[in-house]
């Protein structure tokens, strides 16, 4: 592949300023996980802007643990968690995770691939703020979180039918319910 | 009222002072939800001030207020809700639809987003726009206060019994 | 007959101290079968209550006054923003940034321009650059304004409000001037502008932003060191530098905890290198340090505008790129050449080369992102947005349990929940 032509100039800024931060990085990522690791697309051989961490399902909320809290990495702001649908593909979802550190102002991305009925352990217990963005992946992708503590509808009804941010849901598949949500008790206890 | 149904002559003439005092003490529910409702807010204040119309005093409760401004977006999950504050408001009741998103959807052709309000209750003036300027939201209101004058509001016209709605 | 008189003293001292609702002292600990278990109320508020901005719905269980526990639900004006980035071009999906932050819509189509820049490598010439900063700075006064103003509406203070709106007018007489709108602007195009700002456009913005000034001043006066406005603010809705960063705050609602982060410093864009601003920070978290944090950041972007307003040169606005220049309409109309290209750049959308990136911008609430996968052709593949209200929304039921009711009313005010960035 040809980096000159595919990868835009403007990704090269950041690899200029965070290359050799996110080479080490990478390198002590691959040391300390080794093939937890699935691979790592880094920006100039990969198409991407910042390196992206592909790990293996079931160790995702450890790596997020020590990208959080190691003094060599040290990203402890979680930007956001999202996920894509890669419809024709096995596994057919990636769930995205976007990490930025306060200290470097540098960002990393993690990658974890999921089969369409799978789960991805939680990560609110890294950060609670992650529940609410689980939460909106189950609604739109049903992508189940183990562990999670409250895992609802967030943005649709919650007698939604579907998850509509999936590829073969249609654009205008419109649901009409004639009553108002009812305000749930149980969640007050 | 004479005999064959029809209005007598004291009955439209207290009909007409009823609308005159009816069109400039309008007292708006400020339904707004999304983008609009910044704009009804500018058409509220200082600068364009709709108290200039009589229709200044905002309610928040149903039942204070005649007049159902839906400002903005109303989706499936919220078309329940706006259908239980219209059918708490007192007769005579009117509905204005503000901007694009509440008189057919607008840009928002999706899952999600109900195409416009008349498919959930009976709308009187629709005011276009992407949020509508202030000026075209004054416009609306001056219609809607000729339409109280004649009775030809949906609400006055299900009074009258001409319509079912 | 004996003469009672009622006196204070009657009044057991530790009335309070009983588990009475109403009673500010959460800490006693109540038997749950006791009389009062039964006077525990659910209340539920909003989607259509004044206080909840729009459409949020909070529902409380209130011992008294104090909310016990609670939840937030939202999502009453979901409009499948990022289903329909997947489906329409690249071009078109500039009006749908507009309706995320409907108070700064300008910011939203800038970094949605520049997401979809980055992609693709496009460079734009100087102007067009600082015409964005001061659009952005000139929106982010905006959206300010409109947060301390509402919040203090919500807390009873109108003219404050009245004051800031005036100025609001006067900015989106200069917004209409840009681009013939007023809230929801769609000025960027992808490489470039809508149109050249007109003749003196920049001198008006710099009257403007003096004036402004001068009125924040004013609003200085009348609120911030007002007796009434600092009991209702100081020490309520307090959310402390780990539970911003355990619930990703970002923007002015973190840095009032004292998160010294802003990305125009901290991760340059444009030419904020090239202007002098300050980063406010405060330490406490509560809503009187958000109001501070807000008004400083008025003066400090009133004070970016004027020095771009300075510095800014004539030149060209659109991108030398050809792939996303839109074709001139004396083309279109006299060539054939330049009518087939206009028809496939609106009917087809231009190309964008397969790769993502997650780009971000200090918007006026907070780190506002787009994350572009694009897999090669005119549509994306995914387009996801970060909305910063998300965030802080969540942090509300941390936030307020175990205080009171109107003290939640305060703390929602504060940190700016906009329903159209929150449910997309």
């Amino acid at each position: 592949m040809d980096v000159r032509t595919n990868v835009p100039n403007l990704y090269g800024e950041h690899l200029q300023k965070f290359g050799d931060l996110w080479k080490t990085q990478v390198e002590s990522l691959r040391a300390r996980w080794g093939s937890k690791i699935e691979r790592v697309d880094f920006p100039g051989e990969a198409l991407t802007d910042v390196p992206v961490v592909w790990v293996l399902r079931s160790e995702i909320v450890e790596v997020l643990r020590f990208l959080k809290s190691d003094p060599g990495f040290e990203y402890n702001f979680l930007a956001d968690i999202t996920a894509t649908d890669e419809m024709p593909e096995r596994p057919r979802f990636v769930v995205v995770y976007q990490l930025f550190s306060h200290t470097r102002f540098n960002r990393i991305r993690l990658k974890v691939k999921v089969e369409d009925g799978e789960s991805v352990p939680t990560a609110v217990d890294v950060w609670p703020g992650a529940n609410w963005a689980e939460r909106e992946i189950w609604d739109m992708f049903g992508i189940k979180f183990d562990g999670h503590p409250d895992l609802r509808r967030i943005l649709m009804d919650e007698r939604w039918e579907g998850h509509p941010l999936r590829k073969d849901y249609p654009l205008r598949g419109y649901q009409i319910f004639p009553t108002p949500q009812v305000p749930n008790e149980d969640l007050l206890k | 009222m004479a005999k064959d149904g029809s209005t007598g002559y004291l009955t439209t003439r207290v009909d007409a002072v009823v609308n005159y005092f009816r069109k400039n003490s309008v007292w708006p529910l400020p339904f707004g939800t999304s983008c609009c409702g910044i704009e009804m807010m500018a058409t509220l204040c200082s600068d364009y001030d709709m108290s200039r119309f009589g229709a200044e005093v905002v309610r928040f409760s149903p039942r204070q207020s005649d007049l159902l401004i839906v400002a903005g977006i109303v989706n499936s999950k919220m078309a329940p809700v706006m259908r239980n504050v219209y059918d708490q408001m007192a007769d005579p009741k009117f509905v204005m639809s503000f901007g694009a998103c509440a008189s057919s959807g607008g840009i928002f052709n999706v899952y999600s987003v109900a195409q416009g309000i008349d498919t959930i209750l009976p709308v009187d003036i629709y005011v276009p726009g992407c949020p509508p300027a202030p000026e075209g939201v004054i416009n609306g209101l001056m219609r809607l206060q000729e339409m109280i004058q004649r009775g030809e509001t949906q609400s006055q016209r299900r009074e009258r019994g001409t319509i079912t709605i | 007959m004996e003469n009672k008189t009622f006196s204070v003293d009657q009044i057991p001292k530790d009335l309070l101290r009983q588990g009475i609702p109403g009673s500010y002292d959460v800490t006693v600990e109540h038997d749950p079968d006791d009389l009062w278990e039964e006077s525990r109320m659910i209340v539920n508020i909003g989607p259509t209550h004044p206080a909840m901005h729009g459409a949020l719905r909070l529902v409380a269980k209130l011992n008294g006054e104090v909310i016990e526990k609670s939840y937030a639900e939202f999502g009453y004006t979901h409009r499948a923003k990022e289903k329909l980035g997947e489906n329409r071009t690249y071009h078109q999906f500039i009006v749908y940034t507009d309706r995320l932050n409907y108070c700064s819509a300008l910011t939203n189509n800038m970094t949605y321009a520049m997401a979809v820049e980055r992609l693709m490598g496009v460079e734009l010439p100087m102007r067009a650059q600082w015409i964005r900063m001061m659009c952005c700075e000139i929106s982010r006064v905006i959206d300010h304004l409109i947060c301390v103003g509402i919040s203090a509406v919500d807390l009873g203070a109108f003219t404050f409000f009245l004051y800031g709106f005036h100025q609001r007018e006067e900015a989106y007489t200069l917004i209409e001037k840009l681009c013939g709108a007023r809230l929801t602007t769609s000025y960027c195009r992808i490489g470039g502008l809508m149109h050249d700002a007109p003749e003196g456009w920049e001198k008006e913005a710099k009257a403007w932003a003096k004036k402004t000034l001068k009125v924040i001043e004013e609003m200085d006066q009348l609120l911030t060191s007002n007796k009434i406005w600092c009991k209702r603010t100081v020490g309520v809705g307090v959310f402390n530098k780990e539970q911003c960063l355990e619930f990703s705050y970002s923007g002015p609602n973190a840095r009032a905890a004292g998160i010294d982060v802003d990305l125009r410093r901290d991760q340059p864009s444009m030419f904020y290198r090239d202007v002098q601003f300050d980063v406010p920070i405060a330490q406490n978290g509560d809503c009187y340090d958000r109001y501070l944090v807000r008004m400083e950041e008025i003066r400090q972007s009133l004070n970016i505008v004027i020095q771009c307003a300075e510095k800014i040169k004539k030149g060209p606005i659109w991108s030398e790129d050809k792939r996303t220049r839109i074709p001139d309409k004396e083309v279109v109309y006299n060539t054939m050449e330049g009518m087939i290209h206009h028809f496939k750049f609106f009917m087809e959308g231009f190309r964008v080369p397969a790769g993502e990136a997650y780009t971000t911008f200090e918007a006026s609430n907070g780190e506002l992102g787009f994350f572009i996968s694009s897999k090669g052709g005119s549509r994306s593949h995914r387009m996801r947005i970060r909305g910063p209200s998300v965030w802080h929304y969540q942090g509300l039921v941390p936030m307020v349990e175990g205080k009171l009711l109107g003290d939640m009313v305060a703390a929602l005010g504060s940190i700016n929940v906009i329903a159209g960035e929150l449910d997309r």
